[in-house]
């Protein structure tokens, strides 16, 4: 099965000796393409029907609050944290890079971009919420509480002082450029670090 | 009645080595009863030990010998089912201290072959634990594939990963706690003061009488049940209905459904237990405390077991054994860096949800075995 291809760039980008926790990792999709490679990967959900899913399948995860229970983990627990599609999820998504970064040297963080033309002119033309194909949820009803940009998410790892090492930014399933994300990405991958 | 039960003939292995115990008394040798499903392969890789609970025993699969009934969990090992016999050499010893043939209250003493009674040592949950290991080097298993448990057997469970993390490649611990709470030592109270309250007890020396204690057995069964059980289950099952009745007594007979259910499991229970070994093993529960060895610290208790597998299930109606329980021995493990599965199955049957059909747990119980095959 082919996987998102989000989560293919950072399965490819994982080195295969790495220790890494994937926070909202579902069904254990990702960790099952870590594993084949030789990662060692360990998950955070917080569905019980997903984490059952994962266990069954033979991986290790903890069922979870992202915005609670990464605090249990000790400092630099794993080489990577992954955070796939969660962050605008999250209660504090500024406290939950924190605490990527305080688990790991290195995080990988996706998101849908809000910026994206798509979402820019539904606004616009239509005034309502968008409802797009990374955003598929009616605005009363969407687990995305903070609707993030590319433009947003830099300007808080700049006042973070958080380190980029690497982004990836997606048009579809296509590669866009990094100067014309911020209104042509659907989606953007970080690869953050401290710094 | 305790005299039929102890003239059952159990399969076991007597061990003549001494066994130090937590208390600091020696039991000069061990019974151990076990039974045994599936071929042990030949590299003896393929052994899971599966742990009992406070009134379980060895007969995980097999019909009991003094009831009849099916074996406890033969619902989750047999051939094809979740613990596969096809695959696994699962063996399921009966505690140290326990009444279906190992070592207990009910054991001769070695110079004047009465049985011992209050004699018998108090044993721990590590104890149970030691005594295993000493029948795995006896039957020639230095490593297990899998230790599992529920309730008590997590107990166990968790105290292998402590005690011999060398020895065991996964730990499954299903509805369990990693110590006795003030609420769990004051419901085994209640149950050994009805025991010993009961005058058949005579100070724990019945077995040559003519009485047995089973009573007070069957009342402390009766208060252990309620916690098995969850609020809205037994509402569900029994609600205020009354018993093959249509009006109150207005006495003291078992009007209701549930007294009437309650006063059954007492009484049933008495046939297949002892009452001394209830009170040893929930001692032995009350005892239990892994991390107080480690100034309190539960991490300490798992400094040495990073490279066991951990899963930890908990049910969301067990108020016995509840949620709090199993994260916190889950965050325990995550500060050593242990990988650990965690997840709270819903269900509706409170404590005893482990032992019912919950298709979620059988998907846990084989997933957290299957792993590292």
């Amino acid at each position: 099965m082919a996987l998102r291809p989000d989560l293919a760039i950072i399965a490819d980008a994982v080195p295969s000796s790495a220790r890494v926790l994937d926070v909202g990792c579902g069904d254990g999709e990702l960790m099952a393409a870590l594993r084949a490679k030789g990662v060692d990967a360990r998950g955070l959900e917080i569905d019980p029907a997903n984490v059952t899913a994962a266990i069954a399948r033979g991986q290790s995860v903890v069922q979870g609050d992202a915005n609670r229970d990464l605090a249990d983990y000790p400092d630099d627990a794993f080489d990577y944290a992954i955070l796939s599609q969660t962050l605008q999820t999250t209660e504090r998504p500024d406290r939950v890079v924190d605490e990527l970064l305080r688990i790991a040297p290195r995080a990988f963080v996706s998101f849908p971009n809000f910026a994206h033309w798509r979402v820019r002119l539904d606004l616009l033309w239509g005034g309502r919420m968008p409802v797009t194909r990374l955003l598929p949820v009616a605005w009363y009803e969407t687990p995305n509480i903070h609707h993030v940009t590319v433009s947003d998410f830099r300007d808080l790892l700049r006042a973070k002082e958080i380190g980029v090492e690497a982004a990836w930014y997606l048009s579809g399933d296509k590669p866009t450029s990094a100067a014309a994300a911020t209104w042509r990405a659907e989606h953007a991958i970080f690869l953050v670090s401290r710094t | 009645m305790a005299s039929l039960l102890h003239h059952i003939q159990h399969q076991g292995v007597t061990i003549d080595a001494p066994l130090p115990l937590d208390s600091g008394q020696i039991l000069p040798s061990v019974t151990i009863a076990y039974q045994s499903y599936g071929a042990l392969n030949a590299d003896r890789s393929n052994a899971v030990l599966i742990c009992h609970a406070l009134t379980g025993d060895q007969y995980v699969a097999s019909d009991h010998p003094a009831t009849g009934k099916p074996g406890w969990w033969a619902r989750m090992v047999g051939p094809g089912k979740p613990i596969d016999t096809d695959r696994f050499h699962v063996i399921c010893a009966n505690v140290l201290g326990s009444c279906m043939g190992s070592s207990g209250p009910a054991s001769p003493d070695a110079a004047t072959g009465a049985p011992l009674g209050m004699e018998f040592p108090v044993i721990t949950i590590t104890d149970m634990v030691r005594a295993q290991a000493m029948l795995l080097d006896h039957l020639g298993i230095s490593r297990l594939h899998a230790v599992v448990g529920g309730s008590m057997g997590g107990m166990q469970t968790l105290a292998w990963a402590a005690t011999y993390p060398e020895r065991l490649g996964a730990a499954l611990v299903i509805a369990s706690a990693a110590r006795h709470s003030a609420q769990n030592i004051a419901f085994h109270e209640v149950g050994r003061q009805a025991i010993m309250a009961d005058p058949d007890w005579q100070d724990g020396q019945y077995y040559a009488s003519a009485r047995a204690p089973t009573k007070g057995l069957a009342v402390a069964r009766m208060a252990a049940h309620i916690t098995y059980l969850s609020e809205a289950g037994l509402t569900e099952k029994f609600g205020r209905r009354l018993q093959a009745r249509n009006i109150k007594s207005f006495g003291f007979d078992a009007d209701f459904q549930i007294e009437s259910y309650l006063r059954h499991q007492g009484l049933a229970f008495t046939d297949r237990f002892d009452a001394n070994a209830y009170l040893y093993i929930t001692r032995a529960m009350d005892y239990f405390d892994l991390a107080e060895p480690h100034d309190g610290r539960l991490a300490g208790a798992f400094a040495r077991a990073r490279d066991v597998r951990f899963t930890l299930v908990s049910f969301d109606t067990d108020w016995l054994y509840p949620t709090s329980e199993s994260r916190r021995i889950v965050q325990a493990l995550q500060s050593v860096g242990a990988a650990a599965s965690f997840v709270e199955l819903s269900a509706p049957f409170g404590h005893d949800s482990f032992l019912l059909d919950v298709p979620a747990l059988d998907r846990l119980v084989a997933g957290a075995l299957g792993s590292g095959f």
